[in-house]
């Protein structure tokens, strides 16, 4: 890549849609691959993406990731239409989760999905408005 | 030691991603929390668990696990083998419960 280049990926991500979640993630990381990203970054990207597409499709009305690939950085930004987070701290929390029996069931609602893309990020953010939607901001930095 | 020795020594079946039956096995790890999956297991780990739902496969081939062992007889989705099968990611099957089959990996040296 040259120092100007930057590719931007775009996914849309269904609620409820278990046979399509994981593709953004995995789709993410063939793209770092080739675009020949070192390895221990590409793991943090696929994390990131991986628990950004899972809680979207649990616990949103859906929405998208849209990753961004320049020489210096991975942003990756995971909004959705609703329903929101209403205690953003609480949710942070290490094992908080509100997910239902049947997605417990598939191994999903441990409650670590956040503190997860939090610990492989350089810079996190989330907003959430209720009713509104929730964006989740991740900068993971590429070392030369 | 590689998937396919690894399959051959316990006797494991086969059921799908036969074309990474090459994949170098470098450890193990058992669970069935799939937040708890991405954050500890490492690349090359046998990944030994009871989910048999399609996204597994996402996990492993995520964070690039040598294989996936499902346990104590649970019957693997049709969708899981075809995405196993697109991804070139082993899937095992064993009657073992999770901790027999850790005790034979421990025994094996994984
Ligand atoms: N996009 C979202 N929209 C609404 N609520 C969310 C969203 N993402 C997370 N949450 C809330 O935050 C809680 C914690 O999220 P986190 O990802 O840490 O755990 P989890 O998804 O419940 O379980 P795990 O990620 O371990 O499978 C969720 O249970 C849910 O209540
Ligand atoms: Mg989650």
């Amino acid at each position: 890549m040259s120092s100007r280049d930057m590719v931007i990926l775009s996914y849309r991500v269904n609620p409820e849609d278990f046979a399509k979640a994981g593709d953004a993630s995995s789709n993410t990381k063939k793209v770092l691959k080739k675009l020949g990203i070192p390895s221990d970054i590409t793991r943090r990207v696929a994390i990131v993406t991986y628990e950004a597409e899972i809680n979207i499709t649990i616990h949103s009305n859906g929405g998208e990731i849209i990753v961004s690939i320049d020489k210096a950085k991975i942003e990756i930004i995971a909004r959705d239409y609703g329903p929101g987070i209403p205690d953003i701290d609480r949710a942070m929390e290490k094992g908080y989760s509100t997910a239902s029996d049947h997605v417990r069931e598939m191994g999903f609602g441990a409650g670590m999905g956040l503190p997860n893309m939090k610990r492989c990020s350089d810079e996190f953010q989330i907003e959430s408005q209720k009713g509104k939607g929730t964006t989740v901001t991740s900068t993971i930095y590429i070392h030369d | 030691m590689n998937v396919n020795e690894l399959c051959r020594n316990l006797g494991l079946n086969p059921v799908a991603g036969q074309k990474g039956m090459d994949r170098a096995v470098n450890g193990a790890y058992a669970g069935d929390l799939l937040s708890f999956v991405m954050a500890n297991a490492s690349k090359g780990n046998v990944w030994v668990t009871i989910q048999a739902h399609a996204n597994i496969v996402a996990v492993a081939s995520l964070i690039e696990m040598a294989c996936i062992i499902v346990a104590a007889g649970v019957e693997v989705d049709g969708d899981t083998l075809d995405k196993a099968n697109g991804e070139g990611i082993p899937i095992l099957t064993t009657g073992d419960d999770t901790y027999t089959l850790c005790c034979k990996l421990h025994d094996l040296g994984v």
